[in-house]
């Protein structure tokens, strides 16, 4: 027993503090100054982010890799490097909220503790194996994050937050119906087992042509059900609506931790549970098809948008599509299903950084001007140097061009692509990369090219100059040095051969 | 040493923007410092480059991106050939030339200066690189200054200009990087010396469908017909000295490409498509030049010229012969010359009248003879008159190509006659015409800075013309290997 809470303690870790949080506030509430207790808040929530940390870096260092609570639970090299990016993406964004949170008022509280706990039911989300396991994480997370878009509690706020539940709620229970089928067809709601014992891998394994159709719809409902999280097309209606009306915080932490949460669970489900051969070709043209919607439709309504918050909603959307290439590229004919998902988690932790940047910087830029309107950038790049270089290198990295990681990036997915003979789907994604280059360079244009409308100054507080300079610096050391990183990635997926 | 010249201009760009507000004056100071060093650095390496032998010189290489398990190994590779020295030199000199050509700058000189040095760094990577994926890296490195460049200090529909390049430019570069990432599966190397040794006879696609997907990004640069629609608009709407640089160097890049990667990487299908590829040219040429004619804004007519004298470049390459890609290289070196010379002399004029109308300029000579003088210098070796270095590059590009492919030759050779026509027109009315009074108080070309751009080309100009085996050796060493993987 106290093995297997060792390998959950960094989520527990999360948790407690979570716990600990709402207790301080109600403590603090009593004379003491809104701002302060804010940042005292925030601070706490910090020092237990370092403290779950420390505990997964011991867990590598103790060597306790392995599973828990009878194989519902792992700790491997995969869970492990999603541990890392959630938690740090869950730091820039508490540093990138510390003034933001302002406007909370007396809710400061609850909304580092709903960080810190969505940010557990993602790390458990990552380590599940367990359709059981999967699913109470995936509404930890979701529930979390349900009320924190609705946090600011004005019209927008709200109808945001109750958007992403009504569609949520919908998406859930498409999801469990999939993982209903998957039950019945095995019997079990373990994805994998130790030989001998049944699970769902074994029941798909050993499955005949005759259980095909079954396989196939149960797979197709999962993956509708997780489409939502990881928002592509045709699930992708709330991304625009709850982005633009929940706190831009929360918007960064959805458009990253939350998609990567929800990619995390279609490779271990599709890569752990459904790799039978006679199925996994249906997977990757399902998913083929999907990325290609998906990035196509983003990248062409974004090219319409005025609101800097839905132009990067729309381009999640797009992003997602070019994530799902990588996910489509099976290369089960030779055997290297490591060579997709590496591209993907690679994907991943370089969009981690690149969307968090953009997101925080304009929570930087926007808290001043009181809008997000892009048409009030204009001239930013003499009224704020840095921020605005910051932004601009964000959207460089978004639209794939060097010295990025989000070039390396896409050569590196696109590349997986073509090595699984899906030319088509590099061509479309290509030529989906000029549409994009030309939303997200009109945002650098409007800020460099127009004359600002007046000179004064927009200063930046040094928390979130802190977080965007991580993600900056984040985003220009991986374009040059992608190495670490790529064979952190490869490392965490090698889980599955 | 090559790692030197190709980042030095970055980390100038870096001084520049760490320059403090009040001392922006400056910028330009480091940037012509910067650019003389790069220069002076690339003419040594010239001066050491061993031409008696084929092959890479000064190679410097390091493994840059691994992934095993993706089969994805990429190396920072980086050496030249006859090929790349030569474009070195001419790329390295022309932005010098830029630097002084820009000295007045006066709106945000520090970013202005910042991005053209960026802008250095992404050229000169693209002459050097030697992994598929490094160049490719390069290749695009020129997109955010190249838009900044053109937005913010053009003239006229600018950021229009800017966005249609960027478009066009991404557009080639997005077909490039899937026909990249095609090859380097099918060959199992990013490597371009070893890609040039390979006989690479399947791909995922057909092996044309790679050419072509590759091959359209360095047409839509150089360009080729129909592809070329950005190109007036870009170099109408640029500041004088992105003009002299686009078409200086970055048309070049277009032409470079095609060597070293479709020809020298497949020439198989280069040899079949050939015939295609040369009408093309011809068409390039004559329709260039046609259109030219009809041009009545100064910068127009050159950026149309430049059309039809790219067409020259096509040609010469795809007549695949050594005599001719010979002469295309050379071609590619002269026009960026004399057209840089020509964009400099209407930067001149344009700065004095504020317009670029011929129909409005008259009778300029009196007033201005030094620019004058530039200006029908540049126009002469346009037009190919000898002991000027056009006339060696065309000639050798149609001596190379005539025997085998007639026709687009002949119909190159009247897009001589056509360029006369145009080039002497258009002196004719913009310096011989009668006089007139709304010119009268123009002064000429007087600071040193606007004189030395215009004496340095023209130098280049004549030496090239007069004693043509300053280059032609270095570029036939580089040529030589390419022609014989052609059979």
């Amino acid at each position: 027993m106290l093995p297997d809470i060792d390998r959950l303690g960094p989520e527990l870790v999360l948790m407690v503090s979570g716990g600990l949080i709402i207790l301080a506030d109600l403590a603090l509430r009593e004379g003491m100054p809104a701002p302060r207790r804010g940042a005292l808040l925030a601070y706490g929530s910090l020092a237990g982010i370092v403290g779950s940390i420390a505990w997964a870096v011991s867990l590598i260092l103790r060597d306790r890799e392995g599973t828990a609570f009878h194989g519902s639970l792992v700790v491997d090299n995969f869970s492990l490097f999603f541990v890392f990016l959630f938690l740090g993406v869950a730091i820039l964004v508490i540093l990138a909220s510390i003034d933001y949170g302002q406007r909370f008022g007396r809710y400061q509280g609850e909304y580092y503790a709903l960080i810190l706990l969505a940010t557990s039911g993602m790390m458990l989300l990552a380590g599940g194996r367990d359709l059981i396991a999967i699913f109470v994480a995936l509404e930890l997370t979701a529930i979390s994050q349900y009320v924190m878009a609705a946090l600011l509690k004005d019209t927008r706020s709200s109808e945001a937050g109750l958007k992403y539940l009504l569609l949520g709620a919908i998406s859930t229970a498409v999801l469990l119906y999939g993982m209903a089928f998957l039950f019945g067809l095995s019997g079990t709601t373990k994805l994998i087992a130790p030989p001998g014992e049944p699970s769902i891998a074994a029941t798909v394994a050993a499955a005949d042509a005759s259980l095909r159709g079954a396989l196939v719809l149960s797979m197709v409902l999962v993956a509708a059900g997780l489409a939502f999280k990881t928002a592509v097309v045709p699930f992708q209606m709330w991304v625009p609506d709850v982005y633009e009306g929940s706190p831009t915080p929360v918007a960064a932490f959805l458009s990253v931790a939350s998609k990567a949460a929800g990619f995390a669970v279609v490779l271990r489900i599709f890569y752990d549970g459904l790799s039978a051969p006679f199925i996994s070709s249906d997977w990757s043209n399902l998913f083929a098809a999907v990325a290609a919607i998906s990035m196509t439709v983003g990248n062409v309504i974004a090219l319409t948008q005025t609101n800097i918050k839905r132009l990067l909603g729309y381009s999640s959307i797009a992003q997602a599509g070019n994530i799902m290439v990588g996910i489509a590229a099976i290369s089960a004919a030779n055997g290297n299903f490591a060579l997709g998902a590496g591209g993907v988690v690679f994907f991943l932790g370089t969009y981690a950084f690149t969307n968090l940047g953009a997101f925080i910087a304009v929570i930087a830029i926007s808290s001043r001007l009181g809008s997000d309107v892009i048409a009030d950038y204009a001239g930013m790049g003499q009224r704020s140097p840095l921020l605005a270089l910051a932004l601009a290198l964000c959207l460089i990295s978004l639209t794939g061009i060097p010295p990025t990681a989000g070039f390396v990036a896409k050569v590196y997915i696109f590349n997986t692509a073509v090595q699984s003979d899906l030319v088509w789907l590099v061509i479309v994604a290509v030529l989906n990369s000029v549409v994009a280059a030309y939303y997200y360079l009109r945002v650098v244009g409007q800020m460099y090219l127009v004359p600002p409308p007046q000179e004064e100054r927009v200063p930046v507080s040094w928390s979130l100059g802190v977080s965007l300079g991580a993600a900056a610096l984040g985003v220009l050391i991986i374009g040059l040095v992608p190495t670490p990183l790529i064979s952190a990635a490869e490392r965490a997926v090698n889980v599955f051969s | 040493m090559l790692s030197f010249i190709v980042f030095l201009p970055l980390l100038g760009a870096l001084a520049i923007a760490l320059l403090p507000r009040d001392e922006e004056g400056r910028a330009r100071e480091l940037a012509a410092s910067v650019t003389l060093a790069v220069f002076l650095a690339s003419l040594i390496l010239f001066s050491l480059f061993d031409r008696s032998e084929g092959g890479f010189q000064f190679t410097e290489q390091f493994r840059w991106i691994r992934a095993s398990e993706a089969g994805f190994d990429i190396h920072y590779f980086l050496g030249v050939d006859g090929l790349s020295v030569v474009m070195l030199i001419l790329a390295t000199f022309l932005f010098v030339l830029a630097v002084f050509v820009s000295w007045g700058i006066d709106v945000r000189p520090k970013e202005y200066f910042a991005w053209m040095l960026i802008l250095e760094t992404g050229v000169l990577g693209v002459f050097t690189s030697l992994d598929l994926v490094l160049f490719f890296l390069f290749w695009e490195v020129e997109l955010v200054p190249m838009y900044m460049l053109i937005s913010i200090w053009g003239t006229g529909r600018k950021v229009y200009s800017a966005m249609k390049f960027v478009l066009y430019t991404i557009s080639g570069s997005a077909l490039m990087l899937a026909g990249i990432l095609i090859l380097g599966f099918a060959a199992g190397t990013f490597n371009m010396v070893a890609l040039a040794q390979m006989e690479i006879t399947e791909a995922l696609i057909p092996l044309p469908a790679v050419f072509f997907l590759i091959f359209a990004a360095f047409a839509i640069k150089l360009p080729v017909f129909p592809l070329h629609t950005w190109l007036p608009d870009a170099h109408t709407d640029a500041p004088t000295a992105v003009s002299v640089i686009l078409a200086g160097i970055l048309l070049k890049m277009g032409g470079y490409g095609m060597i070293r990667l479709c020809v020298s990487i497949l020439p198989d299908v280069a040899h079949d498509y050939a015939v295609w590829l040369t009408a093309f040219a011809a068409v390039n040429v004559v329709y260039g030049a046609i259109v030219t004619m009809r041009q009545t804004d100064l910068k127009r007519l050159i950026a149309y010229s430049s059309i039809s004298h790219m067409g020259y470049v096509l040609l010469g390459i795809f007549a695949l012969g050594q005599v001719s890609m010979t002469g295309a290289t050379l071609q590619m070196f002269t026009h960026g010359t004399i057209t840089g010379l020509l964009f400099v002399m209407v930067g001149l004029v344009y700065d004095r009248a504020h317009t670029r109308d011929i129909s409005v300029l008259s009778g300029l000579a009196p007033r201005m003879p030094v620019i004058a003088t530039g200006f029908v210098i540049a126009g002469l070796a346009s037009l190919g008159l000898p002991t000027m270095s056009g006339f060696v590059s065309e000639l050798l590009v149609f001596l190379g190509s005539v025997k085998s492919y007639t026709i687009p030759t002949l119909f190159a050779v009247a897009g001589i006659l056509l360029t006369a026509g145009y080039i002497l027109w258009m002196l004719e009315r913009v310096f011989f015409g009668p006089p007139n009074p709304r010119w009268a108080d123009l002064t000429d070309a007087t600071t040193w800075w606007e004189r030395l751009p215009m004496v340095g080309l023209v130098a280049s100009i004549l030496a090239i013309g007069i004693y043509p085996a300053t280059l032609v050796p270095v570029i036939e060493a580089g040529i030589t290997p390419i022609v014989a993987r052609l059979g």
